[in-house]
């Protein structure tokens, strides 16, 4: 490796750092964060079978589901300011990402409700108790732990996924390397930078995953 | 009187009729064993008498207030529960909650008992089953019989006017049944009124006053446990009664 591209490597990395910890990590956040809130109450929803609201977060999440994230992204970026509806690339990417993946979470979430044995609520009636706080002490923290690895698995690639934020202007970690690359024309090299900044932050989500599944237990079963 | 039922009906989806028009009364006091072959309806009974299972028709009256057991609100079904107990077969302890934290929970969170009187509530009860050693374990670092126990501690705790049993052997390992069945019958000596379904014919014998014998949906026979035992009137508590008794000899 010669010394320009070092210089460039070491020129780019706290650029990319600094997106990263403005952009993609609060962009992760927030959307994950957003992702979570409509997951779980929409996995609530069809778990306690509401009518009507039922059969709505069923088409909430084949519509989801069933497009591009891309396309869904364009169309709220691009598309809705012919209705009038004018936002901002960074809000359009949380809410566009939140949504999106929380189709995703919501089906993991709702699996890990219905694996909650039947026999964990009747047991909380029969001690008086009601339906919310039976699902708030009881459920829901059952299912969070069985649901917990595919949280994961959306948390990780949500990370990854910010760097689609790029084509409607957000300037996170990737859409910076593009900016960098146009002016020294390194492509192989700052990519795989890039790639790698990627790979340790995910690594350590995973690491983080471990351990959260420890802490979680088993309830002192055996596993 | 303190718990009637009348008439109970109950089908699942629409086609067959599990219960065919039951009725019990339940005095202060009592221990009711009811019996009978699998499938007779006993459980779904049981289940309908908490109204985890929604009855048909059928009428109950609990402390004097009579309700319609199709159309009873949630709000009276609440009100219901909080004065009984129910055990289930396969204990359905809180598996994300400690021993004390089973107890406890229904006492802060549905009688809004204040966190340290609860625990020294549910610490009462444990001792009562001999469970307070384990207070900070898991469901499911104990065994069966112990998580019973745990489980009648948790009805124990909100001092109930009646305590339903599921079953509540008949999903343990032979040698726990015994610690299981202690706990009951010093319940019943202390004067718990108390229904059980079971299949502990010796456990019926001894502690029951009295024995309801369903089949097929219907209740064959009723009446006190010695003469159910000696002197069975009807020809199918007869059968039932000697396929005991010849099994007990084996």
């Amino acid at each position: 490796m010669n010394d320009r591209l070092i210089r460039i490597l070491t020129d780019a990395f706290p650029q990319l750092m600094e997106k990263f910890f403005t952009m993609t990590l609060p962009l992760t956040a927030l959307s994950f964060a957003l992702a979570l809130l409509i997951s779980v109450g929409v996995a609530m929803i069809q778990y306690a079978r509401v009518r009507g609201l039922q059969r709505l977060c069923r088409i909430y999440i084949w519509i989801i589901r069933c497009t591009p994230l891309l396309v869904q992204l364009y169309l709220v970026f691009y598309g809705l300011p012919s209705l009038g509806i004018l936002l901002d690339a960074f809000p359009t990417a949380v809410i566009v990402f939140g949504i999106n993946e929380g189709a995703y979470m919501a089906e993991s979430m709702r699996a890990a409700l219905e694996a909650v044995p039947s026999g964990q609520l009747e047991a909380g009636y029969c001690v008086g108790m009601s339906y919310m706080s039976i699902m708030r002490h009881v459920i829901l923290p059952q299912a969070f732990r069985t649901a917990f690895p595919s949280l994961f698995n959306s948390l990780i690639s949500m990370v990854k996924g910010t760097s689609l934020a790029s084509v409607i202007t957000v300037t996170e970690m990737f859409r910076q390397a593009i900016v960098i690359n146009g002016r020294v024309y390194e492509s192989l090299a700052l990519y795989t930078e890039v790639a790698l900044i990627y790979l340790a932050f995910c690594s350590l989500l995973t690491l983080i995953q471990r351990w959260g599944e420890k802490r979680l237990g088993a309830y002192g079963g055996a596993r | 009187m303190m718990l009637s039922v009348r008439d109970i009906r109950k089908s699942f989806d629409g086609k067959t009729e599990v219960l065919k028009g039951i009725s019990l009364d339940v005095n202060k006091g009592d221990v009711i064993a009811i019996l009978g072959p699998s499938a007779s309806g006993k459980t779904t009974l049981l289940r309908c008498i908490n109204f985890l299972e929604r009855a048909d028709s059928g009428r109950m009256t609990f402390d004097g207030q009579e309700f319609d057991m199709h159309t009873v609100s949630k709000r009276d079904i609440a009100a219901i529960r909080r004065k009984t107990a129910f055990v289930f077969q396969n204990y359905n302890l809180f598996l994300n909650k400690t021993v004390l934290q089973n107890v406890t929970l229904g006492l802060t969170t549905a009688r809004g008992i204040p966190r340290a009187e609860a625990e020294k509530t549910a610490m009462a009860a444990l001792k009562r089953v001999g469970m307070a050693e384990r207070a900070d374990a898991f469901p499911l670092q104990l065994s069966g019989g112990q998580q019973q126990r745990v489980a009648i501690a948790r009805g124990l705790a909100a001092g109930p006017e009646i305590i339903y049993f599921d079953e509540p052997t008949s999903a343990l390992d032979p040698e726990l049944i015994g610690e299981v069945l202690a706990v009951m019958r010093q319940l019943a000596e202390e004067g718990m009124t108390m229904l059980v379904v079971t299949h502990e014919m010796e456990f019926a014998r001894s502690v029951s006053n009295k024995v309801v014998f369903m089949d097929g949906g219907r209740v064959i026979e009723a009446g006190p446990t010695a003469e159910f035992f000696s002197n069975p009137k009807e020809e199918r508590t007869r059968a039932f009664v000697r396929s005991i008794l010849s099994k007990g000899q084996e």
